[in-house]
């Protein structure tokens, strides 16, 4: 893993903000690739599994930061999947306790929120090395920049792909949907077209000084 | 690799300790989640079926479970539903109107679950919802959401023939806009295989199902009522 600072490092308010722009999970770490393209192809969805993903990660980053004095190392990983699977049963029996229908939607995404590399990450990278205070605003900031990123991936799917945004039709009827767009290459164009717009603004912004950035 | 500022104990104890502990404490967490909004979740699922029930049967106002038994319905009561259900809709005097009966098939890419009203009255399908579908956003999907396609079932004819034992017509799904007779799908361009599932999935539930239904038509009707 690459990332080991000290609690003595970036402010509070760094950690917070890094998920959102500077090492935003999906644009910049290109992390939790299977619901960004799968689940992406409504804003609603989007949302929905962005905040589903975001809960998780914050609760697990809380408890996996509280436990980590008292979790030897070689069993670490194990435990720190028992946690996350344990916050993603809990999510799936609220959403359906919520609405059936977004359960319909999200399907089988929920259950696979437990393999979504981000929050393993986050948990070993972060978490296990860092204060209970900064683990929640990492994961917070993490969070967040998923679900923007999953909602500038499922916005302009829907847009394009059904004419509509959060089921509310934009486009005149007119308009000949984008079939593709909700299909799942169409998550592959998108995807490519943000990472596109994302490194080009980065490269603008980081002068003639180097600029690289390492991600695991 | 670890730069985890805490030594970490390495003995068998520790170990059992932290797993057994976290185990533990999840265990209680699901459990308990799970016991709390089981109740919640089943009303949900209760709600969604009534819902669908009176959306294929649309003049219905109250409905009742009947659970298949040997030769006949029954009313299911308070009972737990297991086995073959179907369900009888009424109108504000108490009147049956129809049953909303599900089916399922394979679609395109995956099973595909629906609910149909069929009217006594009107001897036809009167309506169907999508109760579970995986069909491609935007092609198969358009089942549920094709207006046109819709329309076909507000009246599929499903009448029975002399011997009152099948369809006097299989129901089955034609090219789009080529729909001549009640007991025709009208297909959906672009959702041919989708559109074709559904008219199959009626065929064989209809067949099956109407002649029974019909032959206990009074074990639906209400005591109290003609």
């Amino acid at each position: 893993m690459t990332d080991v600072r000290s609690d003595h490092g970036p402010s509070p308010t760094d950690e917070f903000l890094k998920g959102l722009w500077k090492e935003n999970p999906v644009f910049v770490q290109v992390l939790g690739m299977c619901p960004v393209l799968a689940v992406s192809n409504t804003a609603e969805n989007a949302l929905a599994m962005g905040l589903a993903t975001m809960f998780v990660l914050v609760l697990s980053n809380a408890v996996v930061s509280m436990i980590r004095s008292f979790i030897p190392r070689q069993v670490r990983i194990a435990t720190y999947i028992l946690v996350i699977a344990t916050f993603v049963t809990v999510v799936d029996y609220v959403i359906q306790a919520i609405s059936l229908d977004l359960h319909k939607a999200l399907g089988a995404f929920i259950s696979l929120i437990v393999v979504n590399c981000l929050i393993l990450g986050r948990a070993e990278a972060f978490a296990s090395k860092h204060g209970v205070g900064r683990s929640i605003l990492d994961g917070l900031g993490m969070g967040i920049g998923f679900v923007v990123a999953l909602l500038c991936l499922g916005g302009v799917r829907e847009l394009f792909g059904s004419g509509s945004l959060f089921g509310v039709r934009v486009f005149p009827d007119q308009f000949q949907d984008w079939v593709v767009m909700i299909l799942p290459s169409g998550g592959f164009f998108t995807l490519a077209a943000w990472l596109l717009l994302f490194n080009y603004l980065k490269q603008r912004r980081a002068r003639p000084g180097p600029a690289v950035e390492v991600t695991s | 690799m670890n730069a985890s500022s805490t030594a970490t104990p390495t003995g068998t104890w520790p170990m059992y300790r932290a797993m057994v502990g976290v185990g533990l404490v999840c265990g209680i967490l699901i459990v308990t989640v799970f016991r709390v909004t089981l109740p919640v979740i089943e009303r949900n699922q209760a709600e969604a079926l009534q819902q669908a029930i009176f959306q294929v049967l649309p003049a219905a106002r109250s409905s009742e479970t009947f659970q298949a038994v040997d030769g006949g319905f029954r009313p299911l009561g308070a009972a737990a539903p297991t086995g073959e259900l179907v369900y009888g809709g009424y109108d504000d005097s108490g009147a049956l109107i129809g049953l909303a009966v599900e089916a399922q098939g394979m679609g395109y890419q995956d099973i595909i679950r629906v609910l149909y009203g069929y009217s006594f009255e009107e001897n036809a399908i009167v309506g169907l919802r999508v109760l579970e579908s995986k069909e491609t956003p935007g092609l198969g999907d358009r089942i549920e959401t094709d207006p046109a396609f819709v329309r076909n079932f507000e009246r599929l004819d499903v009448s029975l023939s002399e011997d009152q034992t099948t369809l006097a017509h299989p129901i089955h799904a034609v090219k789009t806009g080529e729909k001549e007779h009640a007991w025709q799908v009208d297909g959906i361009t672009g959702a041919t295989i989708s559109s074709k599932a559904i008219a199959e999935i009626l065929d064989r539930s209809g067949s099956a199902w109407v002649p029974r239904i019909r032959r206990a038509l009074d074990q639906f009707r209400k005591a109290d009522q003609p």
